[in-house]
């Protein structure tokens, strides 16, 4: 190469032809802000109302830049922790994954990109509060096929319908152990879950037990505050899954399911001894006497005997457990499950005397005088008859009673036509149980289906094993035959009317629908009560009661300080879960009282 | 009179020096007797924060490894992720990452074209071509939300499917640069400064190549025809027709030279992903991220950067956590050994164009 390179000196001066021409880059002098692409990760945006505040953005941030904060007019609920996130500007690296997230996909970024302000404090960015008007500027969204949630329930397995009806065998077969691994995996552990619970259990981190493969762990953290898991993982209402934030979009986390899934891995009661390993507190030299062995007694009973307590149960039935003994049809729950967990209970020092009436084979002041503290989980054994005309026929009979007297293993004469009335899970258990004896059922409820207060898999069952439900329909007269049998059931067709207080709407017969359905057998199952003929007047004064209910303070305490009350007989959530809450507050309360 | 070594530092805050890091030099007048590099001053511990981290959040830390290039780290840790738990990745999926890739690649070798030029005081060339790279960046910024760090291939695929004519935006912005190209070389490879400033300056022995395991354009420049592409080609490379340049030079020149045709080889790599990129999806969903326990094992991913060859050690316990996670840069032999074997011999002045030619990367170097 020469030193003097012509073509090299000249051709880069073909430069110059760029000369005056304006820079891509900045298209507009003076300068102006430019519009960011459609996809573009900007200042965060948040939908205020559709937050739940369930907090898996803030979990899922690298760079801990994201808080969940109060906000002024945003008041906590049922399945919404009244907490909404504030992203730190200065930490957060705009990668987005707490759109990808968020559960309810009410977290967004925008097209924003430009944020000036003298405020120094003013880089915490309340999505949502800081840019109300946000909801235009969005751009990287995370939609219900994007979103990195499953939002698919593992199906659970189930015996077909047609195979159901012909025995009392257990319907729900249960997860195995892939299937409840992949389940609980789905969980984002925001714990919305336990506000609602009314036991307030430890959800997510049994949840994540069992997703870590460690079902033993589960176990013992599920026993904490409940010992008869393994019958609310079958039957509990699981309120816990109505506000499960993965059901904001999609199916919730199977809750219920994964509790039975971890304490059916405990085979036995000794096993669940083994397992659970409680720590039992020495003898302290007191004494509690508990009347009913259903679930709020026996919660209280096994609490107390673990912190050292001497606790005696008194039970009028053959068999503890209450009305999820007798009132909860053994294909939902079988017995052997039910007697499992009772002899985990029995195994830690607590004595059940069976068939032991209170009021009857032992006066209540009997036990009042004998034990430091009293109390009483009598639930309620008496159901409300329809009270129409005709209800004293021959096959006429409330559900709960059938259903009792079914789990005691009596025969009830309940013909070929059944229909129940009612829309509660009683209903629905008597509905079925009535088809697993071979009957055509039919259900009777006054409001539409969606109304119906019992579970939606327990309708979907009883529809699976041809039950036919008559929704909005008042039952006026029971029709007899001339030795007094039930023939059928006259009901007037309702139409639903808006409520004027807001309420649910209200069903109102429609004059001159008369519709008689045949019949050889009417099961009322439109609520139960209480019986209270064990107490003598004295302590009824001072033990109050209101509308059919004791009343308690806080801590299940009755206006006796020495006796406490929870369950059914107290309130009226009317559930096991709930029942067992009463339990495990009560053995607290007790605890505290006598520990003075 | 017998003249002294002076000790001159070079940065750790120079322009000539890409990123913070230091090269102090001793020099006898402008001809350099020794140099010796020292690094510390970018250190972020992200291989020891992604233990920390779980599956899903540590791959937002891979596009930090390097900023001018970020999507061939993202890859490698989508890849190493899904070589350890088996995740099947979408068809359409690979040809999104070898674009993205691509169009990664070119970008950095616009941003080498600006710091190759502006080491030797050719700004010009640096304007032009950081202009050009921003249509790229405008590109990125439709595809992924972001215009440098894009956080777009993760475990199981990419995170958004093609906007709306992304396609024809992709073609516009090849058929605009193919034209630049012309003018660049007009500007940059004809300029006889330009030749004088590289041709035999920054020579690196075959013997060095191999001795220091270096890898990308410096490999290549010298000859050896290599490239992680076709050697053990990833997601659909081996499905795509290109040519690996080589140069025989293995002085600045000859690198530049192999840059400036790889630019050309990746336009053709894009056109024809692009024509053959199949329907359907663009992702398999990966499991919820706060639990997900990626199986036990470790693997190795090698992958092809517009510096060279960059490798991902990835290592999993079966936790939710990464167990331990290590990348292997092209920066740190080139910029580190290399570096401090070849400057001795050579002017102060062309220490800068050296670092670049090198393809020197300090945040790479120190992760």
């Amino acid at each position: 190469m020469s030193f003097f390179d012509l073509q090299g000196t000249l051709k880069p001066l073909t430069a110059l032809k760029q000369f005056g021409k304006k820079p891509h880059t900045l298209k507009d002098i003076p300068w102006k802000k430019r519009e960011a692409s459609d996809n573009y990760r900007g200042l965060h945006f948040n939908d205020l109302d559709e937050c739940i505040g369930c907090g898996n953005c803030s979990t899922i941030c690298q760079n801990a830049a994201i808080d969940m904060i109060n906000i002024e007019g945003i008041e906590g609920k049922k399945g919404d922790s009244g907490l909404r996130p504030r992203v730190d500007n200065g930490r957060c690296c705009w990668c987005a994954l707490c759109v990808e997230v968020c559960p309810t996909g009410s977290l967004s970024l925008t097209k924003d990109y430009i944020y000036i302000t003298e405020d120094p404090d003013a880089f915490l960015w309340t999505p949502g509060v800081s840019n109300p008007d946000g909801e235009a500027r969005k751009s990287y969204v995370s939609t219900h096929e994007l979103s990195i949630n499953e939002f698919n329930r593992v199906p659970m397995p189930e015996l077909e319908g047609k195979e159901r009806i012909k025995s009392f065998a257990e319907v729900v077969l249960g997860y195995n152990e892939e299937q409840a691994r992949e389940e609980a995996s789905r969980c984002i552990s925001c714990g919305i879950c336990t506000e609602v619970c009314p036991d307030h259990m430890h959800i997510p981190e049994y949840i994540n037990a069992i997703a870590a493969g460690n079902d033993k762990d589960a176990v013992k953290i599920i026993y904490d505050n409940n010992p008869l898991p393994e019958m609310c993982g079958k039957v509990c209402t699981r309120r816990c899954e109505d506000v499960c934030a993965i059901a904001t979009r999609g199916d919730s986390v199977a809750i219920r399911w994964l509790k039975r899934y971890a304490t059916e891995t405990a085979a036995t009661a000794d096993i669940t001894h083994e397992i659970v390993n409680p720590e039992i507190r020495e003898a302290n030299g007191k004494t509690v006497g508990i009347i009913g062995a259903g679930p709020s007694g026996l919660t209280a009973a096994y609490y107390l005997a673990l912190r050292g307590y001497d606790v005696t149960i008194y039970e009028a039935s053959a068999k503890a457990g209450g009305a999820t003994m007798y009132g909860i049809p053994k294909y939902r729950l079988p017995i052997e499950s039910l007697e499992k967990q009772i002899g985990y209970i029995q195994s830690i020092g607590v004595k059940i005397n069976f068939n032991t009436k209170v009021g009857k084979d032992i006066s209540f002041k009997e036990i009042y005088d004998k034990y430091d503290s009293v109390f009483m989980g009598v639930g309620f054994p008496d159901a409300w008859p329809l009270g129409v005309d005709g209800d004293d026929a021959k096959g006429s009979m409330q559900a709960f009673r059938y259903l009792y007297m079914i789990n005691s293993g009596e025969k009830v004469d309940i013909g070929d036509k059944v229909v129940v009335v009612g829309g509660g899970n009683v209903a629905i258990d008597a509905a079925r149980v009535s088809r697993r004896f071979g009957a055509d059922v039919t259900i009777l409820y006054r409001r539409r289906v969606e109304d119906m207060p019992a579970d939606w898999e327990e309708i979907e069952g009883a529809e699976d094993e041809g039950i036919h439900i008559i929704p909005q329909g008042i039952p006026t007269k029971i029709h007899k035959d001339d030795k007094g049998h039930v023939t059928g059931i006259e009901y007037l067709k309702a139409e639903m009317v808006a409520d004027d207080k807001g309420g649910r709407p209200r069903p109102v017969a429609i004059e001159g629908s008369e519709t008689i359905l045949e019949a050889t057998a009417v099961m009322a199952a439109i609520g139960q009560m209480g019986d209270y003929s064990f107490l003598p007047k004295e302590f009824e004064d001072k033990i109050k009661i209101e509308r059919g209910r004791f009343i308690v303070n806080e801590k299940q305490q009755t206006g006796d300080p020495k006796v406490f009350a929870g369950g059914d007989a107290v309130n009226r959530t009317a559930d096991a879960i709930s029942a067992i809450a009463d339990g495990f507050r009560a053995c607290k309360a007790i605890d505290e009282y006598l520990s003075k | 009179m017998r003249e002294k070594a002076t000790t001159i530092y070079l940065g750790p805050q120079h322009p000539g020096i890409t990123g913070n890091m230091m090269v102090r030099l001793k020099v006898m007048g402008d001809t350099i007797v020794s140099a010796q590099t020292e690094v510390g001053y970018l250190h972020r511990a992200f291989e020891k924060l992604q233990e920390r981290r779980n599956w899903l959040n540590s791959f937002t830390l891979m596009c930090r490894f390097c900023v001018p290039e970020t999507d061939p780290m993202e890859n490698l840790y989508a890849r190493a992720v899904e070589s350890l738990d088996n995740i099947e990745v979408p068809e359409r999926a690979k040809y999104i990452r070898v674009m993205v890739l691509e169009l990664a690649r070119i970008a950095t070798q616009l941003m080498w074209y600006a710091g190759q030029n502006g080491s030797l005081g050719l700004y010009t060339m640096g304007q032009w071509s950081i202009g050009d790279r921003d249509y790229i960046l405008d590109l990125f910024e439709q595809l992924t939300g972001g215009r440098v760090y894009h956080m777009y291939q993760w475990p199981g695929g990419v995170r958004r499917d093609l906007p709306k004519g992304f396609k024809d935006k992709v073609l516009n912005t090849l058929d605009y640069l193919e034209k630049r190209l012309k003018d660049y070389d007009d500007l940059m490879f004809a300029n006889s400064i330009f030749q004088k400033r590289t041709q035999g300056v920054g020579y690196v022995p075959k013997e060095s190549i191999i001795e220091h395991g270096v890898v990308g354009p410096v490999l290549r420049g010298a000859g050896i025809r290599s490239d992680i592409r076709i050697d053990e080609p990833y997601e659909v490379y081996d499905k795509l027709d290109f040519e690996i340049p080589t140069q025989e030079g293995s002085d600045i020149w000859a690198r530049a030279l192999v840059r400036r045709a790889e630019v050309r080889q990746s336009i053709r790599i894009i056109r024809q992903v692009l024509d053959q990129m199949p329907k359907g999806e663009f992702n398999t969903k990966i499991p919820n991220p706060m639990k997900w326990r990626v199986r036990a094992g470790d693997t190795y991913v090698r992958a092809e950067s517009g510096r060279g060859e960059v490798g991902y050690y990835a290592v999993s316990d079966g936790s939710i956590h990464p167990r331990r996670m290590h990348l292997r840069g092209a920066a740190y032999v080139h910029a580190i050994t290399l570096l401090e074997n070849i400057l001795p011999g050579q002017n102060v002045a062309d220490v800068s164009a050296i670092m670049n030619s090198l393809g020197t990367c300090a945040p790479e170097i120190e992760r």
